[in-house]
């Protein structure tokens, strides 16, 4: 099947998705996921940040589609025409759907544990816009303890469901769902009931955002003064395959290990996450791949490597004025400086 | 001309042997006794029957998409989770001649080789519950129900299945996870339910109007039903009417008359009570477009308006607005439609289910600056920021709640501006009780 996408064609398996075929392009087409998550079954449909518009269903109906569709869930037709990055509606409804997210989100990255490795920043970073419209209180929530190792703090939420189809995924008798409605909507263990499932440790690495969070690993640190080692260890329960965050010669967390798309490669034990934090217990493979791009590769690995004018250049030809009304004009006008003393 | 309330006042029409009487349940012997279920089907689309719970889509076609893979059971769910404000018909058909139902339930089911079927009826209607039980029950005792019906060889099980009482509850997908036991959010489409509906296997939904009229279309043909009404719109259909008029209630029109006339004939509405002028009219339900005097009066060609479904939405949304499920709210110029607008706006906000973003996120930021506005708190530029968030949720929801939240916060400004502004430049005199803004020319004073 032919598929194009942002002008760029590529054959594809029937049944792909337009995000995995965009996927298949790179990074610069891909549209944002806030909610799809590949390997959680039923995920996705739900955030509408990967809308996109079909300006040609396909070769036989080649009828644009009335709506934006969203990628996540939608699969490619032959001689589908899609645009993602190249479309003002799209780039136009993207920035809404920031703000529509970041609503009633706390912007706590300052003491957010996620801070760093965190979907919503990147996404409002990259499609949305410096300033905000509302002046609206926002809705909130008591931090919730979901058993003894994981921290809920609704507050935060996005409502993106990845937890609940991880619930799904690993325990047939699933405790961990939504309660209410609309923005008063909140995840819930039903009647406070903790989840003590041997991989329920997997909620915290799916969570796009810093909503649950490891108590073991809670305010130790930010990810990017950590280094991400990958380690296995022979465990009885899963492959034993992780990653370990160092702070120095300490190990401070252990998650999964993520794919270039911040999606874990397999689910992890309890035992592994929570309970495995000497550097004895693993066998260390070698420094995780970070992209270059990532905060948390700052200032480590290969830094000396990048050219100094390298990043100047980008960041002049990146610049972008920030509108947020405040008083620059003392920024042209030497004579307004205070004066020195 | 009345097709479905033609003896609902004929005392004891509830009972089996009263509705027999008067001529019910002959469409169940004649289908199954000397139609097939393509024969229904195709009367049904000759009858140009249009879905009667808001979008208007064909009936017939509707049915006709339905998948019918061998070895699969199909389902009908008839859907009687009726909560937009201002719209009451099914309440009232279901709870005055619940067999209307039954017998147009026992058709389509035929029609469509259904042999399990359901009804899903809002939580808060628990006494049209106990009714339509009852009316089943009787049915199951006359044989119209339950094993080969009438001899025929046909067999249907009818279930009531009350709802939680949610309005999300109604939109059909929705509707399906409710009726599985399931919480109530929307399937992302497609696949559409003909596809994949209850329990993943093909369904149809309908409107409890649109089932109760398939009888009548068995018994005297689909000609005869298209004869009503004006072009596409064919047939009577129920409206609710409700607010400031001298006889709120449940008529039953045939399509094509005009506005006016339902406003203000004495079959009708009679007018509007008295020493008062007609203000604005929500003419679908409370998420069409609300439209001011002139709009729903008139089209912008200088016609009369009709109540059909092509006359009500010409022009757009600039001018016009829907049929949608003809709950007809008539407001005269002592209402305040910034306080009309925020009690639509707080209704979608509780109503949401929260699933997809703009709409759980949207409708909530919608109704706070509202209220800002309404309580004497509003800036200028609030006025603006409604349309676009409104825009923004507009067509990027998974299900039709989004649209049905932004469009009436976005037509009441665009028709009536004047009056959000003036309760941002008057916020003293705004938010007095039972203060409303004077439009030149009001004759009402305060």
């Amino acid at each position: 099947m032919k598929v194009t996408i942002d002008n760029i064609t590529l054959e594809v398996e029937p049944g792909t998705t337009i995000m995995q075929a965009a996927r298949m392009i790179g990074p610069e087409v891909a549209p944002p996921a806030m909610c799809y998550y590949e390997p959680l079954k039923g995920s996705g449909g739900k955030c509408r940040a990967c809308l996109v518009k079909v300006t040609a269903g396909s070769e036989k109906d080649p009828r644009p589609m009335p709506k934006l569709v969203p990628a996540c869930i939608t699969a490619v037709q032959d001689g589908m025409i899609v645009e993602n990055t190249v479309n003002e509606q799209v780039l136009e409804t993207r920035k809404g759907i920031v703000e529509f997210l970041l609503l009633n989100h706390p912007l706590d990255c300052p003491v957010c544990d996620q801070a760093g490795e965190c979907h919503l920043q990147d996404f409002s970073f990259e499609h949305g816009v410096s300033s905000t419209r509302t002046v609206e209180d926002r809705n909130t929530f008591e931090p919730v303890d979901l058993g003894d190792n994981i921290k809920l703090n609704m507050n935060r939420c996005i409502l993106c469901y990845r937890c609940v189809y991880t619930a799904d995924q690993i325990t047939d008798g699933r405790v961990h769902g939504v309660m209410h409605r609309g923005d008063h909507a909140e995840i819930s263990t039903y009647i406070e009931k903790a989840i003590d499932n041997d991989f329920s440790g997997n909620v915290i690495d799916v969570c796009p955002v810093g909503a649950l969070t490891d108590k073991t690993y809670r305010f130790k640190s930010r990810v990017w003064f950590s280094k991400p080692m990958d380690a296995h260890c022979s465990c009885d329960k899963c492959s034993g395959n992780v990653t370990l965050w160092y702070r120095g010669d300490e190990v401070i967390r252990v998650t999964g290990r993520k794919n270039e798309w911040g999606e874990l490669k397999e689910f992890i034990c309890n035992t592994c996450r929570f309970d495995r934090k000497k550097t004895s217990d693993w066998t260390i493979e070698g420094p995780t791949n970070v992209s270059r791009h990532s905060v948390i590769s700052a200032n480590k690995y290969g830094a000396g490597l990048i050219k100094p004018a390298f990043p100047i250049a980008q960041a002049a030809r990146d610049f972008k004025q920030i509108n947020d009304d405040r008083d620059r004009s003392f920024l042209t006008n030497q004579a307004s400086l205070p004066a020195k003393k | 001309m009345k097709i479905l309330t033609q003896h609902i006042d004929v005392p004891g029409i509830e009972t089996i042997d009263v509705f027999m009487k008067n001529g019910g349940y002959k469409a169940v012997e004649k289908a199954l006794k000397s139609m097939t279920p393509d024969e229904v089907t195709e009367e049904v689309k000759k009858s140009g029957l249009r879905g009667r719970g808001g979008a208007g889509f064909p009936v017939g076609m509707k049915w006709s998409f339905l998948a019918k893979p061998e070895g699969v059971p199909r389902y009908l769910v008839c859907n009687a989770d009726e909560s937009e404000p201002g719209t009451f018909k099914d309440h009232y058909l279901m709870w005055k001649t619940p067999h209307t139902l039954i017998e147009g339930m026992i058709v389509s089911s035929f029609a469509l080789g259904a042999n399990t079927s359901y009804i899903y009826v809002r939580g808060e209607l628990m006494y049209v519950i106990n009714i339509l039980e009852k009316a089943i029950q009787e049915a199951y005792d006359k044989g119209l129900l339950g094993k080969n019906i009438l001899g025929s060889g046909y067999d249907l099980d009818l279930f009531v299945q009350p709802g939680g009482g949610a309005y999300i509850c109604g939109e059909e997908t929705a509707l399906l996870e409710s009726l599985e036991g399931k919480r109530g959010n929307p399937r992302n489409k497609p696949p559409f339910p003909a596809v994949k509906g209850l329990w993943q296997s093909p369904t149809v939904v309908n409107n409890v109007e649109s089932i109760s009229a398939t009888s009548w279309i068995v018994n005297n043909g689909g000609d005869a039903y298209a004869a009503i009404g004006v072009g596409r719109s064919t047939g009577t259909k129920l409206i609710s009417a409700s607010g400031h008029i001298k006889k709120p209630g449940v008529y039953e029109i045939p399509l094509g008359i005009t506005v006016e006339e339902f406003i203000y004939s004495d079959e009708y509405c009679g007018g509007i009570r008295d020493g008062h002028k007609l203000k604005a009219v929500v003419a679908g339900g409370s998420s069409v477009p609300i439209l001011s005097a002139e709009n729903i009066l008139t089209t912008e060609a200088g016609e009369k308006r009709l109540m059909t479904y092509e006359s009500l939405s010409e022009g757009g949304f600039a001018t016009g607005t829907m049929l949608g499920s003809g709950g007809f709210i008539v407001m005269d110029e002592t209402t305040c439609i910034v306080h009309n607008t925020l009690t639509f706006a707080r209704f979608y906000h509780h109503e949401s289910c929260g699933q997809c973003s703009p709409c759980r996120e949207g409708t909530g930021w919608m109704d706070k600056v509202i209220k800002r506005i309404e309580t004497g708190k509003g800036r200028m530029e609030d006025i603006d920021l409604l349309v676009d968030v409104a825009k923004k949720i507009e067509g990027n929801t998974i299900c039709p709640l989004g649209d049905a939240a932004s469009w009436p916060v976005a037509a009441a400004i665009r028709h009536f501006r004047d009056e959000f502004e003036w309760h941002v430049t008057h916020p003293e005199e705004a938010t007095k009780p039972g203060a409303v803004y004077m439009r030149p020319g009001a004759s009402w004073t305060v």
